[in-house]
């Protein structure tokens, strides 16, 4: 859609040497009972830049995102070993309490899930549980902030008070967003957030993500490998449940090292 | 070759067919469920309605100052005053097992009625007053029966001689049937005339009380603490086949733990609502879980993680976002629970409330009935008029748990929301 994007991404400096990983994962294996759906992966990521996972069906990016904020805590048969270092703290240390961790690691989800309640609630929630807002103002403040930043102040100032289910589905997904960096996390976790959006409401979501990426940054699991290329700057690729290549976005694109990270994103596999 | 879309072939034809013949059973099933519901319901009701009205008569009764002390009229003979009355209505009337025949025709309440009316104005003393009374129970069914009295004197309740009576009250205007107040306003007693509803319905009501106060915190917050909180295993797999057993216990089994538990080791009060609504709650206590878990199974799994993503705890998700959500279920739930604890017999007969209250009582621990079990007392009784008594305590039941039960539906379509 965005040639310009591309030739942006070129000016991303390498990945792995020079810029300073703000989430590093060393030999992650997490597995669903019997089942291993994540096998040893080592990955770091790159602040304030967005970086993409991808790969086919069932090959663990989910599970993986799903990790960096303890959000698979909730499923009770799944076991994570390793190591996962989020500002320079081991995440999955017994004394780490998630939710300060997830205060920090914020996390957009596959299917827009607004709370029932008013379009002003549903951003000002976050911001009650961790007393950000000392006062009505500054609480009010913070809101249109967010919701600014999410590009749909313009399109909701009027009418805050409207249930936040009642927005169309893009509307929603940037009010999830708006939600979840009200609260000024550093990393936002983002879970296929465009599968159920049309083209127009995608392109709105990855103009955004783009304009985040200067404050926060980003981990996308995404199926489609254009919006990949459009939007990220470093790519990782997965495959039965292995971290098969990470790298510079064009670099995975253009000059894959392995024939699977080939395959996939020539459409042979996956 | 493409078939027309108008053909009829065999085998579309026994599909129609098939689904016609399934349609017309259906709306058969429901018709007959309906028709038997509609005999039942406009039977009792066609029964119960008689209640409704009792018959009274008015007699010139003499307030006599020679029997009534003023300074003590709490203990004048009324009964005597309004006997006199009647004998002076039929002098003619000599015989000792007449005149009790005679004095029979007006309920045993008479008396009273006299009492707190002189008390209320001794002024009246020394005048002669016309007063209405409750006539008796037997009377007052073959008033209101309308029907022309049996051939056979045998046949029926009422005698000859006291047709006779009836009829000369009737020829001057002294017998009327009025709108039964009592039966609303005051408690059992042996006299069918004189019997109502008030104490049961005031025991009903403390013990639905008692048993919502304990089975619904208790409940929703075991539902919630199972459902949001606890982990899967093996104990919880236990309790939870626990929770769905106890829920198909025979009521009678909880009667009978109240009975060796809160009566015979704790000593609590026997036959109070306070018994009454523990044993209750224990029973009702699994229905509300089971209600409550589905619910909050029913608050998409998304609302969850919007709130545990943000960084709300455990209890925050819980208590914010997903309780409140399942919060019209759970309440629907425990509405249905309720309306079964109304409707409750066989527990409250072990633990004592099965006695007569005459009293309506004015608290928790003050022995008193329920309503289903008034209405198995009035059942049990031989007297006829007990008929149309308890016909009418089933009516009051039946109404109160429409009310829950749309109570519960109300509630339903004022908090839910769509997500």
């Amino acid at each position: 859609m965005q040639e310009p994007v591309y030739v942006e991404t070129l000016s991303v400096k390498s990945v792995h040497d020079e810029v300073k990983p703000v989430i590093s994962a060393k030999d992650v294996t997490v597995s669903y009972a019997d089942k291993v759906a994540l096998n040893s992966v080592t990955l770091n990521v790159p602040a304030n830049q967005v970086t993409s996972l991808i790969g086919p069906s069932g090959c663990g990016k989910t599970t993986f995102l799903r990790c960096l904020n303890r959000m698979n805590d909730l499923i009770d048969i799944c076991r994570v070993r390793g190591e996962i270092i989020v500002a320079g703290q081991n995440i999955y240390d017994p004394a780490v309490d998630v939710v300060t961790l997830r205060a920090h690691v914020g996390m957009v989800f596959q299917k827009a899930n607004p709370f029932p309640k008013s379009i002003f609630e549903n951003v000002a929630y976050g911001l009650r549980i961790h007393n950000m807002a000392a006062s009505k103002s500054e609480l009010e403040d913070r809101v249109e902030l967010s919701l600014k930043r999410a590009g749909l102040w313009d399109e909701v100032s009027d009418r805050l008070n409207d249930t936040g289910t009642g927005l169309s589905g893009g509307q929603q997904q940037r009010l999830c967003i708006a939600r979840t960096i009200a609260v000024e996390p550093q990393v936002v976790l983002m879970d296929e957030p465009c599968s159920a959006l049309d083209p127009v409401a995608t392109a709105r979501i990855e103009e955004l993500i783009d304009d985040l990426r200067e404050k926060f940054t980003i981990i996308i699991v995404t199926h489609s490998m254009h919006q990949a290329a459009r939007i990220s700057q470093s790519t990782a690729f997965f495959h039965m449940g292995e971290l098969v290549e990470h790298g510079p976005t064009e670099k995975i694109f253009t000059t894959p090292k392995d024939t699977r990270t080939e395959s996939y994103i020539t459409g042979r596999i996956g | 070759m493409t078939k027309s879309f108008t053909e009829m072939t065999p085998a579309l034809k026994r599909r129609h067919a098939a689904e016609t013949r399934f349609q017309w059973l259906g709306r058969l099933a429901i018709l007959l469920a309906i028709g038997f519901l509609v005999i039942m319901v406009a039977s009792i009701a066609f029964i119960g309605v008689g209640a409704l009205r009792q018959t009274h008569v008015a007699l010139d009764v003499f307030l006599d100052p020679a029997e009534i002390d003023s300074s003590k009229l709490k203990n004048a003979d009324y009964d005597g005053l309004v006997k006199a009355s009647l004998r002076k209505k039929f002098p003619e009337i000599t015989k000792r097992r007449e005149k009790r025949k005679l004095y029979g025709l007006v309920s045993s309440d008479a008396g009273y009625t006299l009492r707190e009316r002189v008390r209320n104005t001794p002024d009246l003393i020394g005048q002669t007053q016309k007063f209405w009374f409750l006539m008796s129970d037997d009377v007052d069914l073959f008033i209101k029966s309308a029907a022309p009295p049996d051939a056979n004197e045998q046949g029926r309740r009422i005698s000859n001689k006291e047709l006779a009576w009836i009829d000369a009250f009737r020829s001057t205007g002294d017998i009327e049937t009025r709108f039964n107040s009592r039966f609303f306003t005051s408690g059992d007693s042996r006299e069918p005339e004189l019997a109502g509803i008030l104490s049961a319905l005031v025991g009903s009501a403390f013990s639905l009380v008692v048993c919502f106060a304990l089975s619904f915190p208790v409940g929703i917050l075991a539902a919630i603490y199972l459902e949001e909180f606890s982990p899967r295993n093996r104990w919880s797999d236990l309790i939870e086949v626990n929770i769905n057993n106890l829920a198909a216990v025979p009521s009678i089994v909880f009667g009978l733990l109240g009975l060796a538990v809160l009566l015979n080791t704790f000593g609590l009060p026997r036959s109070s609502p306070l018994v009454g609504g523990i044993v209750l709650a224990l029973m009702t206590l699994p229905t509300i879980i089971i209600a409550s878990r589905a619910a909050l199974r029913a608050v998409p799994p998304s609302i969850r993680e919007a709130a545990l993503g943000l960084g709300a705890s455990r209890i925050q998700a819980t208590f914010h976002h997903v309780a409140p959500l399942a919060l019209p279920g759970m309440l629907t739930g425990a509405i249905v629970g309720m309306a079964r604890a109304l409707g409750e017999t066989a527990p409250l007969l072990m633990i004592g409330m099965v006695a007569f209250i005459v009293d309506v009582p004015k608290s928790v621990v003050e022995p008193a009935t329920a309503l289903p079990v008034q209405i198995f007392l009035w059942a049990d009784s031989p007297e006829r008029a007990f008929l149309e008594k308890t016909c009418a305590a089933i009516i009051v039941l039946l109404a109160f748990l429409v009310l829950m039960n749309l109570a519960a539906i109300l509630m339903r379509r004022k908090f839910e929301r769509r997500f």
